[in-house]
């Protein structure tokens, strides 16, 4: 499905080269060669420390390359900012205020106005957006889809969700991954880091493998599903 | 309203609304400039005239240990769940987020420096020989001189492992000036015997270069990892 003012069906809109990322002597990312095309729902999956969560702050603009190019729509990271929602595995909210306060600052910041978005964005999560408790007070499942709530309040092409169903219940989880499929129905792309590759299982469309900073493997769900019971 | 200043006032109202809730910076500074007034009187027990000479040095010593609590604060609670990471993502400029930052320690302060004046007034039996008004352009002028200065380092110092004892190592040096230019300002206008005229053009100065130096480079010290 194409995003209307985006690229064509099957033309990459992200396109990684020679992907590089230090910290200090550590090299989290080791020459990332990939394209990924529009509308799809990748699962990036691997053992910790493989470079998934920073792969993925890479293409949110928050990790620097130390060598190589980003280019997302032909942009930089940065620049293509309003194409992009990310959820880290933090809320990044502020726990002293509830979801609607949240949203109503993170809204302003994307020059959005009024409450209407924001309310539509809090119950596509399944949360009421009346609700006044503030996001600390939260169990996690519903902090984890107030986040999710802020990362696609700006409707962004692009959503990149970092470990979105840690400490969340199975009910709750594929609640969410029910939302994210909804998305990618409408022609969003969709990355999502996860230990829980079941959890996507007929709804990924591409399954990512990750191993000591570099993409070993980008299979079919089916061939995945083999693999992920083999980890 | 630009974009610029609607996201300005939409994060400095956000901070207030927080600062509201916690009253965590407020409260802490407030504590610790009364122990100062008070310790400082038993310590000295001055007169009227005594006063007049070292009352100066004492208010801005006091304001400014107690604005690094309120610096502190400012930056501590947008680590909190790595709020900052959902700034940085956002087509937000970076000097929204410092001029509202500078904003809302100048408001705090300001405030409590407006509870404390009249404490300093009544515990050191105060009463300024010189032109009373220049206090307040002076109080405004180093009050921003502290803020903007320590609203940008208190952001350099975030990532470091010992942020609260890096904010005054970097701080205080860079304030001398501002801080020399505040007392002897004060001192001349509650003695009476010289002008604070040159005090406050260089308070002035000051303020005029550091802000302009802390949003020329505000944007890398934020994109900083």
């Amino acid at each position: 499905m194409s995003i209307p003012g985006s690229a064509p069906p099957g033309v990459p809109i992200i396109k990684l080269s020679n992907l590089i990322k230090q910290f200090g002597r550590f090299a989290a990312l080791r020459g990332v060669d990939a394209e990924f095309v529009a509308g799809k729902f990748h699962a990036i999956l691997g053992d910790n420390g493989a470079g998934k969560t920073t792969l993925l702050r890479a293409l949110a603009g928050l990790a620097h390359p130390t060598r190589g190019t980003i280019s997302i729509f032909g942009k930089t990271p940065n620049e293509a900012c309003r194409e992009i929602g990310y959820m880290a595995h933090p809320s990044l909210l502020y726990d002293e205020m509830s979801g609607m306060e949240n949203l109503r600052y993170f809204a302003r910041l994307y020059e959005i106005h009024g409450d209407s978005r924001c309310e539509q964005v809090i119950r596509s999560v399944g949360l009421d957006p009346e609700l006044s408790r503030p996001v600390g007070k939260y169990s996690q499942g519903m902090r984890q889809r107030m986040s999710l709530a802020r990362a696609i309040l700006h409707d962004p092409k692009i959503v990149l969700l970092d470990e979105p169903f840690s400490n969340v219940d199975v009910h709750s989880a594929r609640e969410m991954v029910g939302s994210l499929k909804g998305m990618r129905d409408a022609g969003k792309t969709i990355f999502v880091v996860t230990h829980q590759s079941s959890l996507l299982e007929g709804v990924a469309d591409e399954f990512v493998w990750m191993q000591a900073g570099q993409i070993v493997d980008r299979t079919s769900p089916r061939a995945s599903g083999v693999r992920a019971e083999q980890m | 309203m630009s974009s610029f200043w609607s996201i300005t006032l939409a994060t400095l109202a956000k901070d207030i609304r927080l600062e509201w809730r916690s009253k965590d910076a407020l409260n802490a500074m407030l504590f610790f400039s009364l122990l100062v007034v008070v310790i400082f009187m038993f310590s000295f027990d001055p007169l009227a005239e005594e006063s007049r000479h070292i009352v100066g040095g004492l208010v801005w010593v006091a304001f400014l240990f107690a604005a690094v609590v309120a610096l502190n604060q400012t930056w501590a609670r947008e680590l909190r769940n790595q709020v900052l990471d959902a700034y940085r993502v956002s087509p937000a400029s970076a000097n929204s987020l410092f001029l509202a930052k500078a904003l809302g320690n100048f408001i705090l302060v300001s405030l409590l420096e407006a509870l404390m004046a009249p404490l300093f007034v009544v515990f050191y039996n105060l009463r300024p020989l010189g032109p009373a008004w220049q206090l307040i352009p002076v109080a405004l002028l180093g009050t921003w001189a502290l803020v903007v200065n320590g609203t940008f380092f208190a952001a350099m110092s975030l990532r470091t492992r010992s942020r609260e004892l890096m904010l005054p190592l970097l701080l205080f040096p860079v304030s001398i000036p501002a801080v020399i230019s505040m007392v002897a300002a004060t001192t001349n206008i509650l003695t009476g015997e010289d002008s604070a005229h040159f005090y406050i053009v260089l308070l002035l100065t000051y303020d005029v270069v550091f802000t302009t130096a802390c949003l020329a480079l505000f944007e890398t010290v934020l994109q900083a990892e």
